[in-house]
């Protein structure tokens, strides 16, 4: 950059710069203490350079490495393509019938209305015959946003100052497009069709397509987009911390519960008495409304409590 | 349909090799987003609607948003050290000079 009138102006505007050091630093204001500090400087900035030179050498000795680096790199990559290419060519075609691997999917289709009562095979599959692995995940979920908050929850310990979230929180109005026309009227349209349907699809996982996850992600997205159009301390109002904890407690222990009780009925042999209901129907499926009530929470709960702790590192004004 | 889905197959093959070659984040980011937008319509297009929803709702809403918020808390310090290093290089450029 070179030193014209408009680059000083813009240094100046930067507050990098201070015009009147031009001014005083002429012939007749030059003292003694002045020169020697100057010269310091210059012996500071010249041991920098000398620094910058031993980098240079340093660099060159590294590129050696860096090469080695790079051709790992690459050579592990196709090669990971490869085999990746090659297992899909040894997979079975899409569509095409193969006896030997339909075995438990053709045992789903059969009798999978009948087992479960559940019109929308998937969500027998998910809930019912796979429900572990559902438990797992919504754990994993949870897990996740515990190390979240771990890493992102803003309390007296690990605030530099008593005021910082007062400064944060101020500072973020600031920048926020809560009081925005376009954001209120797109929100306003938005958020209730969005939250409606989430329920829809949550309520109607054992007769549509959809379930627990994909419903609570919709209505975990909706209150995002209510909370960046109206402000966060609209979402505090019903969304405490309090109710988030009990919400995310309540449901893993009850899914945790009853399918301990279904698995301890199954592996004896014993008679579970949770009707199956009439395929089709709302209150169909046995356990698989409540347990899809009880996951699309957990998960509506972690996507929000996922945001606003990205935000304020807080979940609710407390 | 068939070319659809091949028109579909290769913006996401753009879109995943594109994020590579952006230097941007924030164009990154938006990238991301697209292509969890285009992968929506093929879980459609392979007959798996529950995915397509969860893919629409967490790929292309939920991560793409915490990304950018990722973004927003970063990017002060980021631009901090930015005007450090163009200062650093003014001042060598003219000790050359």
């Amino acid at each position: 950059m070179k030193d014209t009138w408009k680059n000083n102006f813009k240094r100046w505007m930067d507050g990098d710069q201070d015009l009147m050091e031009h001014i005083l630093d002429t012939d007749e204001h030059r003292d003694e203490a002045r020169a020697a500090l100057k010269e310091e400087e210059h012996q500071i900035l010249k041991k920098a350079d000398e620094a910058r030179g031993t980098q240079r050498v340093e660099r060159l000795e590294m590129r050696g490495y860096y090469l080695t680096y790079h051709l790992v790199a690459i050579v592990s990559c196709v090669l990971l393509i490869c085999v990746l290419l090659f297992t899909i060519a040894n997979l079975p075609r899409y569509g095409v019938e193969n006896p030997e691997a339909t075995v438990v999917t053709r045992r789903y289709i059969e009798k999978g209305l009948q087992e479960t009562g559940a019109v929308n095979i998937i969500s027998g599959i998910i809930l019912d015959y796979r429900a572990f692995d559902t438990l797992g995940e919504s754990h994993v979920l949870f897990t996740a946003l515990i190390c979240v908050m771990i890493l992102l929850q803003r309390d007296k310990k690990n605030m530099r100052s008593e005021f910082e979230d007062y400064y944060t929180i101020r500072n973020d109005r600031f920048h926020e497009l809560y009081g925005d026309p376009v954001m209120h009227g797109v929100g306003s349209l938005l958020v209730p069709s969005i939250i409606l349907y989430g329920i829809y699809v949550l309520l109607n996982g054992q007769i549509s397509p959809g379930g627990g996850f994909s419903g609570g992600a919709v209505i975990g997205a909706g209150l995002i987009i209510f909370a960046s159009a109206f402000g966060l301390l609209k979402v505090d109002r019903f969304m405490t911390r309090k109710l988030f904890s009990w919400i995310a407690f309540c449901s893993l222990s009850f899914y945790s519960f009853a399918k301990g009780y279904v698995f301890f009925t199954g592996a004896n042999g014993l008679e579970n008495h949770i009707p199956k209901g009439t395929p089709g129907a709302i209150l169909s499926g046995g356990l698989i409304l409540p347990l899809d009530i009880a996951v699309g929470l957990v998960v509506a709960c972690t996507m929000y409590g996922f945001y606003s702790l990205f935000k304020r590192g807080n979940i609710g004004s407390d | 349909m068939e070319t659809a889905k091949v028109i579909l197959m290769i913006l996401l093959i753009l879109c995943a090799v594109s994020v590579n070659f952006t230097q941007n984040l924030l164009q990154a980011v938006i990238i991301f987003m697209s292509y969890s937008s285009i992968m929506c319509i093929v879980w459609l297009l392979m007959e798996s609607p529950d995915l397509a929803i969860t893919e629409a709702a967490v790929g292309a809403g939920v991560s793409g948003t915490l990304f950018l918020m990722t973004l927003r808390r970063i990017r002060n310090e980021d631009e901090r050290q930015q005007k450090a290093g163009e200062i650093a290089e003014e001042t060598s450029d003219q000790q050359q000079v």
